[in-house]
């Protein structure tokens, strides 16, 4: 299970299509190659987890894929599919109760004002937050905060129908800044979601084996430029714990590649 | 594999099916990580407040009396609490007292509104425009630190002795303070916000009303506290530079003391100026413990 899969997905169409995509910063002098050729296809409803060193682009990625920033050269498709973003941060609006922030990400989704209370319960309710709609976000826990967010973002992703479905969920390491046990419920949480709603999930970690617990493929990165090294599926069924023996085994499979990939920089 | 998942569903059957586990683990550990406030009562926190407040004006007021007693000065130059208090108290129920406060709040609420436009509005254009930024961005600042008396001179000679002539400068006292607050409150607006407002659509108009605007307010009512500040010093300069006719002021009543060399009444008016000062302060410091407060600013 560790040789790289290099042939593209060819069962359907991609949810996110990624072709040669380079992203460059600064001046002509100056030039810092961020992202380096990166080919790359997500399937509708497919978890992919990516995994890099410091330095190997990964928020770079996921900002060109949001949008936010535009690529130097390449192709990124996402069919016109619905992107929202997480961060590490909850980026919550602090003068805004926790369902009047979800209620600012349906108003500008176009969601019609009478809908949008009603709406928003739904979607605190599908994170188990529904008791905490009235409260602001620092009454919070950093885990409910990232809950909120992860409502938020599924917020910007809804149609009339309430479907999420064909939607593309991004996460920058969302649970980057959350304690073990909390990550571990979250894992959960995260799951679920992505199950009942039929999200494509493109997630960016360093910790491997969080991304061996969470991803249909693991997707492993360079470092500076950002290349695709190698692609590890994880043949595991669901739910999979993250203190398994198939996980850990397969996280020091990819952690080996990582570090052997950390190490020519060192030389 | 099995052995991963047994773990989950080897739960006795009552308890339910793996989601219901899962819900009743975050429902824990929510309520274990917001544990129990600690609100202490409102009485409690008013009197913390209080006391060392009470404590200081018996400070001062001995401090007052200590060098009454010393006989440094004359008690008619110089009088004492004992002395000042009563004719404090024979002001405070006078009519012409309450005109002269009537009139020269009426100044500051005025001054001070016109203070909140002008300062909105410059600071507003300053903080969107770059240009203007370096134009004009060190020029607020070092008008703030003008002395706002300096500007009398040549209020006068535009505005005449009028109430316009006190206005003018009010308001470019208050002003600089109120654009910086609006300045800085837009610039410190996190990044992460930002970001996060990019990504949901926030743009243009949207991005100041949803984010921008709000993300400033603690900010801009610093700025409003410490221009109410320069707003207050520069109206009672005004009005002991400025005499308008026969009109009663606090300022006017306080050069007629001068000058009948009443120092008792001279204290009671300069006590009634500090206290105003400091009550609509206190208001401004409310406003912001609110705001803090809700934002969970507050240590």
């Amino acid at each position: 299970m560790t040789e790289a899969v290099t042939a593209a997905p060819s069962r359907t169409a991609a949810a996110v299509r990624l072709r040669g995509v380079s992203k460059a910063f600064g001046s002509a002098k100056t030039r810092l190659l961020a992202l380096d050729q990166v080919s790359l296809d997500v399937a509708p409803g497919e978890f992919v987890c990516l995994l890099g060193a410091s330095g190997c682009g990964k928020s770079t990625l996921l900002n060109l894929v949001a949008g936010l920033d535009k690529v130097s050269a390449g192709t990124i498709d996402d069919g016109g599919a619905r992107v929202a973003l997480m961060f590490q941060e909850p980026a919550l609006f602090p003068w805004l109760t926790v369902t009047a922030n979800i209620e600012l990400a349906l108003k500008m989704r176009g969601v019609p004002r009478p809908d949008r209370r009603p709406r928003a319960a739904e979607l605190l309710d599908s994170v188990h937050l529904a008791g905490f709609a009235k409260k602001r976000p620092h009454q919070l826990s950093g885990g409910m905060r990232q809950r909120v967010a992860l409502a938020r973002a599924l917020a910007l992703t809804v149609d009339d129908t309430d479907a999420t479905q064909g939607t593309v969920l991004l996460m920058d390491e969302p649970f980057g800044a959350l304690d073990a046990m909390t990550r571990d419920l979250l894992h959960d949480e995260i799951e679920r979601v992505w199950r009942d709603r039929g999200l494509t999930v493109l997630f960016v970690t360093h910790n491997v084996r969080e991304a061996v617990r969470l991803g249909d493929r693991v997707v492993l990165l360079s470092s500076r430029p950002g290349r695709v090294v190698e692609e590890f599926p994880v043949p595991m069924d669901r739910p999979r714990r993250i203190d398994s023996p198939e996980v850990a085994s397969l996280a020091a499979t990819i952690t080996d590649r990582l570090r052997e990939e950390v190490g020519r920089h060192g030389a | 594999m099995a052995h991963d998942t047994t773990s989950r569903h080897d739960a006795p059957p009552e308890t339910g099916a793996p989601g219901d586990r899962l819900n009743r683990e975050l429902a824990g550990l929510d309520a274990l990580e917001l544990g129990g406030g600690t609100g202490r009562r409102l009485l409690q926190r008013t009197w913390s407040a209080a006391w060392p407040m009470a404590a200081a004006v018996v400070i001062a007021l001995a401090a007052w009396q200590a060098v009454v007693w010393s006989g440094w000065k004359e008690p008619w130059v110089l009088p004492g609490p004992r002395d000042t208090f009563p004719v404090l108290w024979d002001q405070v129920a006078s009519s012409r007292f309450w005109k002269a406060v009537a009139l020269t709040m009426q100044r500051a609420i005025i001054g001070f509104a016109m203070s909140i436009a002008v300062g909105v509005v410059v600071g507003g254009l300053v903080s969107q425009f770059r240009v203007l930024r370096r134009a004009f961005g060190s020029l607020i600042t070092g008008l703030q630190t003008m002395p706002s008396i300096a500007w009398f001179p040549l209020a006068i000679l535009l505005f005449k002795l009028s109430e316009s002539a006190i206005l003018f400068v009010v308001v470019l006292g208050a002003a600089p303070s109120i654009a910086n607050g609006l300045i800085a409150g837009v610039d410190y607006t996190p990044p992460i916000l930002l970001r996060a407002g990019k990504v949901m659509g926030l743009r243009g108009l949207n991005l100041y009303r949803h984010l921008v605007l709000p993300a400033s307010l603690p900010s801009f009512v610093a700025g409003l506290k410490q221009g109410w500040a320069f707003a207050w010093r520069s109206l009672m300069a005004g009005e002991l530079l400025v005499i308008i006719g026969s009109t009663t002021s606090l300022g006017v009543l306080l050069s007629q003391a001068r000058e009948l060399n009443a120092t008792a009444d001279m204290i009671s008016y300069m006590i009634v100026i500090l206290v105003i000062g400091i009550l609509i302060d206190q208001l401004f410091g409310v406003l912001d413990r609110a705001i803090r407060g809700r934002w969970g600013l507050e240590d």
